[in-house]
């Protein structure tokens, strides 16, 4: 419990820190990346005024920028609140989230927004996520388990986990796949093949969820000659994950099972149905 | 077809440029920088060593060349690389697989990465200072004294 309050405390004032380097100012410019490679448009910046207040992201002045300055910015946004991944963009040459980054933490008084580098690029700050979905995929992100038979209802059941088999891969379940870590990452700049950091700390997740039987399978799906160890710790997108995920973590802590330096035990959770019946 | 295009990729680019994103990427930089310079050192030495097949005369000559004040400063920073890549590479050794990097748990905003931590950041100013001090101690070898 004391241990949860100083926590708690330590937060507290790491947030106060924050807040107290708050730069106010009543208006920006953003300079703002245009070019829409369907219509030969040519790469060039626009920068446009927009007034800010206190708690301006932002997403809200480019929304500002393009309601009433020019409604032909592109930009790919939805939820406004850090949840669904989609406003993803370099903000003065770093991959944040539009929405998640405030006017009043960046100095100057130009604020540059580009599309994140690594995506194909489709129009001003929107990019393709195609490449980055798939990999994501070839990770089977989801749970592999023989015991739960989901073709049969009868059968369903809760698997029994403990708080702390979950806090095992909890942090890693909250990415949102805004891909900026994938933007941020050294090799996935070099690499097309390499899954990247978001894929890669996905397939912790599963490794790491006592629910999922498929651990050998995952090892094998991430030791290719593209795989895991082109990962040098660069750390690049543990810093600007919008989330808390840590990828890094993840993956330095998945290579420590290849390596041998974690034992690969898992005890794989029973279904509560099961113990039930015991 | 549009997502095999490789456009917008960062490329070289982004391993040129290691300042944007903290200590982490620096190390990352750096240990890779020293790598191919120890590397391009050893093929050097190998070529060095080599005139000894030549016998004594060409040795001799081989070594009249390092000790010019440039051989002296080549050496030097062959000194530094060699500590500053040693030292690092050790702890990426352990960070690599996953040890003293810390524990997942339930993130909270701001958010620190808890990987990115303390003992990476002095690991990485230690491998900094000692590769500064053996290479101000070879210097008052190589350059000091008679
Ligand atoms: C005590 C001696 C050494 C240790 C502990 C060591 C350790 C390491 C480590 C841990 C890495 C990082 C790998 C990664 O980024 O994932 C590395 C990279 C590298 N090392 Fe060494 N190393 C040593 C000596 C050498 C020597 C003598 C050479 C050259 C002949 C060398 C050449 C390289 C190169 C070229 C790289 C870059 C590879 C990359 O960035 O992936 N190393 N070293
Ligand atoms: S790991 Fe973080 S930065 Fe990467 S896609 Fe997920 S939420 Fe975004
Ligand atoms: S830690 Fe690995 S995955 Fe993350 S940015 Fe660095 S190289 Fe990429
Ligand atoms: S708009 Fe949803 S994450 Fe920014």
């Amino acid at each position: 419990m004391s241990e949860t309050i100083e926590k708690l405390e330590r937060l507290d004032k790491k947030r106060k820190e924050h807040e107290k380097k708050e730069i106010e100012r009543s208006s920006i410019y953003l300079k703002i990346f245009r070019a829409n490679r369907a219509t030969g448009e040519q790469a060039h910046y626009d920068t446009v005024e927009v007034p800010v207040q206190r708690s301006t992201t932002v997403l809200d002045a480019l929304l500002y920028a393009k309601g009433y300055k020019d409604h032909s910015i592109g930009i790919r946004y939805s939820c406004r609140m850090a949840s669904c991944g989609s406003c993803g963009m370099k903000i003065n040459g770093i991959p944040r989230l539009a929405c998640y980054t405030k006017v009043s933490e960046l100095y100057g008084d130009t604020i540059t927004c580009e599309p994140l580098s690594n995506f194909p690029h489709i129009r001003d700050l929107a990019t393709d996520f195609t490449q980055f979905f798939e990999h994501h995929k070839d990770m089977q992100p989801y749970i592999q388990n023989e015991n739960a038979d989901i073709k049969d209802p009868s059968k369903l059941s809760e698997f029994v986990q403990s708080p702390e088999d979950v806090d095992k891969f909890l942090q890693f379940s909250y990415c949102i796949k805004c891909g900026c870590c994938y933007s941020a990452c050294p090799t996935v700049a070099m690499d097309t093949k390499f899954p990247g950091p978001q894929a890669l700390a996905q397939a912790y997740r599963y490794f790491a969820d006592s629910r999922d039987a498929a651990t050998e399978e995952r090892l094998e799906l991430v030791d290719d000659r593209h795989g895991i160890f082109r990962c040098h710790f660069a750390g690049s997108c543990s810093t600007v994950c919008p989330k808390g995920v840590d990828p890094a973590l993840g993956i330095q802590l998945l290579k420590g099972h290849m390596l041998g330096y974690s034992s690969n035990e898992k005890k794989i959770a029973d279904l509560k149905e099961r113990l039930m019946r015991k | 077809m549009e997502a095999t295009d490789r456009n917008n990729r960062e490329g070289l680019k982004a391993w040129l440029n290691p300042s944007r994103y903290g200590a982490e990427r620096i190390s990352y930089w750096l240990q890779r920088l020293t790598g191919v310079g120890l590397l391009g050192y050893f093929i050097g030495h190998v070529y060095e060593t080599s005139s000894l097949t030549q016998g004594p005369d060409a040795w001799a000559a081989m070594l009249e060349l390092t000790q010019t004040p440039m051989g002296h400063m080549i050496l030097l920073l062959v000194i530094g690389m060699s500590t500053f890549h040693s030292a690092n590479g050790i702890r990426l050794i352990f960070t690599e697989g996953g040890k003293g990097l810390g524990k997942p748990g339930r993130p909270d905003y701001p958010y620190d990465a808890v990987s990115l931590n303390y003992r990476q950041k002095s690991g990485i100013w230690i491998a900094l200072i000692l590769a500064a001090a053996a290479m101000l101690f070879g210097a008052s070898v190589l350059f000091g004294g008679e």
